[in-house]
């Protein structure tokens, strides 16, 4: 190898490296591996924070970064014991003046989806169902939702008017009204096309509680269908990979679904989680913290389209970690485990739900996956999207 | 889905691993490396190594070009994409590297205009919707990339597309094996052969290291069957007393290697005298520029790239790892201060890359793991 000076060295960044080595000395009894994995559970429990001085995109995508974002950004500004669970909408007690009590649940999502529209759909169903079925993880029935919409300068009024119309028509189908709204407009180039936040409320009439710390060894985890539908057909609406596939998103209500199961494995349900950003990885992860028990998946039982398996061979990205708007990952006791599928399975849109995984006490807070080759490996959260790899 | 699953079955796995394990002789500890981080990925993905007997270990080598790229180039792509009238565009594993100040991701929440693009003709695409542009893609990967982007630098000259340019990192993978060979600290048994690169390059230019080296090559695919069966002739060729060039990817590699691609890689680039390489230093004639031909496109001679020089963080052990002389783990910052969301080390960046495929995938105990996985 052959050596070249090329000139002044510019230093690289400070010593903080050699800081935070030093800050984990000890655990002599353990292995060098393993005092270094115990070094790196140790890191990973601190408090999160915010390294980046500007927000990226990586922040929104589901990921690390999201859950760094929220911990040490938002939930340290308006901590208080409803959010802190940070479950996908907040459970509410409240008492009227004539003495009268109920829970309710409540949730908010912003949908900024490219393109708007889609195959299967488009950003105005999305935001409808996006709310339903937050306030159906909670194990509510959904009552009422706002619409906020942020426009652009120039927008076709024929797109509102067909995004609209298809909210109306996703609120009915969701047995849902929207009751309360508000319009903005910026200008041009400050917004791309509209933008829409919902929110809901819902009404917590069964005496079930979900909580994705609810989740004890033993327990089984399903899946209410195939993964990754929404998310490669949006990746692939998009028009930027020039890969044609017959796929359409799976956006859906999905508190048919989640009442049928109520009904029949009510007290044997943990936790209820609709896959959205993140995928199924993503909910298995929040359950192994959240609850501090180890979350197994099998890949061979994962249901994924070939198509979906297809696309994601092609870009290097894992299904598991793509989004699905019509498609739930619900943690249920042994005893009632075949009740439930049999419940998914009686509904329409659980047709090809699947047991995917289990749950063990050891090692707490992993999610760990058999592969369909016969080994094993860590799922962990991601860091940002999912990149395509080169090669 | 066919022509996957066939290449991930675990029935033919288990039969190999019998082979393999009564290839292995008591008390022989065998090292390979992979080269390619690709394999890498592959490894992890899959479990592969719950195969392998407790004695066989695989290395992994520099081949993942996002890894080698040193933070110098990184900051010179940034000051690049910085200029107001650039549009800069490259890979998606690109985004999140780290340079001396920051990363394309930092950099586009500042303000610059940065893409990613899936092909280097997507790059040009841009170029032709943004005329009043001039539209850079930062050009990353061993002889498996460079052709595609000679191709869309020929398109642009066909076109006449002046707007467009190209950021040359390009490198080449004999070198850098060289580099590992002669490095004092490495025992190695053998070598699992890049895949995608011997498409191009062929299987020829690895048989210095049979021959001069005394190593065995075994040119390998990208499914997990693929590189269990490479490790299996690996050690086959031990056991046999042989020392040769195999070619296990014959469905894709030809012996002889891609001509056309050679011809246009030759058509648009030379030979640096020296690049460096994260990690690993400067090797001399280790990657590629643009000839002068084709000067017009090339972004280091249109701009005036400041050619920035950084020096990896004391801590990182990024070159050590490249080179397989210590595990990801055992680097000092690995996973404490080194982590996917603030890597200090190009490993740690691109999933290919060891630290992170150990990070994401491996980090575990492996028997508190097949404890928890065990039906």
């Amino acid at each position: 190898m052959t050596t070249h000076d090329l000139g002044p060295t510019i230093p690289a960044r400070a010593n903080w490296a050699e800081e935070a080595v030093a800050a984990h000395a000890g655990a002599e009894h353990l292995t060098r591996e393993e005092q270094v994995l115990e070094r790196i559970a140790k890191a990973r429990a601190r408090k999160a924070k915010i390294k980046e001085q500007r927000v990226t995109l990586s922040h929104g995508a589901g990921g690390k970064a999201t859950h760094t974002l929220i911990e040490a950004v938002f939930l340290e500004a308006f901590r208080n014991p409803v959010l802190e669970r940070l479950e996908d909408g907040a459970s509410l007690a409240v008492s009227w003046t004539d003495g009268a009590t109920g829970r309710l649940a409540f949730t908010t999502d912003s949908f900024v989806v490219s393109p708007l529209f889609f195959p299967g759909g488009d950003i105005g169903d999305l935001a409808v169902n996006g709310t339903v079925n937050d306030l159906a993880m909670c194990g509510a029935r959904p009552l009422h939702l706002s619409a906020g919409f942020i426009l652009e300068e120039g927008f076709p009024v024929a797109d509102l008017q067909r995004i609209v119309a298809s909210m109306a028509a996703a609120a009915q189908a969701a047995g849902v009204q929207i009751v309360t709204g508000d319009t903005k407009v910026v200008q041009r180039g400050k917004a791309d096309g509209c933008y829409i936040t919902t929110a809901g409320v819902g009404l917590l009439d069964r005496p079930t509680t979900l909580s994705a710390a609810a989740a004890r060894p033993g327990d089984v985890v399903l899946v209410s269908g195939p993964i990754g539908d929404h998310g490669i057909t949006v990746m692939l609406a998009r028009g930027e990979l020039d890969i044609e596939a017959d796929i359409e998103s799976d956006t859906a209500p999905l508190h048919g679904i989640t009442a049928g199961l109520l009904d029949v494995a009510g007290d044997g349900v943990r936790l209820l989680r609709d896959a959205t950003r993140g995928g199924v990885a993503t909910i298995c992860n929040e359950v192994a913290v959240a609850s501090q028990v180890a979350v197994v998946l099998d890949e061979s039982s994962l249901p994924v389209r070939p198509v979906v398996t297809g696309a994601s061979e092609l870009l290097g990205i894992d299904p598991l970690y793509v989004a699905c708007e019509g498609r739930l990952v619900a943690v249920v006791g042994p005893d009632r485990a075949d009740a439930a599928l049999a419940a998914l399975h009686a509904h329409p849109l659980g047709e090809g739900a699947a047991v995917i995984g289990t749950v063990k006490d050891d090692p707490p807070g992993l999610v760990l996956l058999r592969t369909a080759f016969g080994g094993t490996r860590i799922v962990d959260l991601l860091v940002g999207d999912p990149l395509p790899r080169i090669c | 889905m066919r022509f996957v699953d066939e290449f991930r079955d675990a029935t033919t796995a288990r039969a190999l691993a019998t082979e393999i394990a009564a290839l292995c002789e008591p008390g022989r500890r065998y090292k390979f490396m992979e080269v390619c981080g690709g394999h890498t990925h592959t490894i992890y993905k899959h479990g592969l190594e719950d195969y392998l007997p407790e004695t066989v270990s695989l290395v992994h080598g520099p081949g993942c070009p996002v890894c080698v790229i040193p933070m110098g180039r990184v900051d010179d792509a940034i000051a690049l994409a910085e200029h107001d009238d650039v549009i800069m565009t490259s890979f998606g594993d690109m985004m999140r590297v780290p340079g001396g100040r920051g990363s394309f991701f930092d950099s586009k929440a500042a303000g610059a205009d940065i893409r990613m693009v899936y092909c280097p003709l997507d790059a040009l695409k841009i170029a032709r919707k943004n005329p009043d542009k001039r539209v850079v893609f930062m050009a990353i990967g061993f002889e498996t990339t460079a052709p595609s982007t000679a191709m869309t630098v020929l398109r642009a000259a066909v076109e006449k597309l002046d707007n467009f340019a190209v950021f040359c990192n390009h490198v080449t993978i004999i070198p850098a094996i060289k580099a590992i060979l002669d490095s004092p600290d490495l025992r190695l048994d053998g070598f699992i052969g890049p895949g995608h690169v011997s498409t191009v390059i062929g299987c020829r230019p690895y048989e210095f290291i049979a021959r001069d080296h005394g190593k065995p090559l075994v040119c390998s695919g990208f499914e997990p069957l693929d590189i269990l069966q490479s490790v299996y002739r690996l050690l086959l060729q031990l056991h046999e007393g042989r020392c040769e060039v195999e070619n296990q990817y014959s469905r894709v590699v030809p012996w002889n290697g891609n001509a056309k691609a050679l011809r246009v890689i030759g058509e648009v680039m030379e030979l640096r005298p020296h690049f460096e390489w994260r990690g690993l230093g400067f090797i001399s004639h280790s990657a590629l520029r643009m000839r002068e031909k084709y000067a017009r496109f090339d972004a280091e001679q249109i701009f005036g790239v400041p050619g920035v020089r950084v020096a990896d963080p004391k801590a990182c052990q990024c070159g050590e790892v490249l080179k397989g002389v210590l595990k990801p783990w055992e680097c000092k910052v690995f996973g404490t201060a080194c982590t996917p969301e603030t890597p200090i080390g190009t490993c740690m960046v691109s999933s290919e890359g060891a630290c992170a495929a150990y990070y994401n995938f491996g980090r575990f105990s492996r028997e508190r793991v097949k404890e928890a996985t065990r039906a």
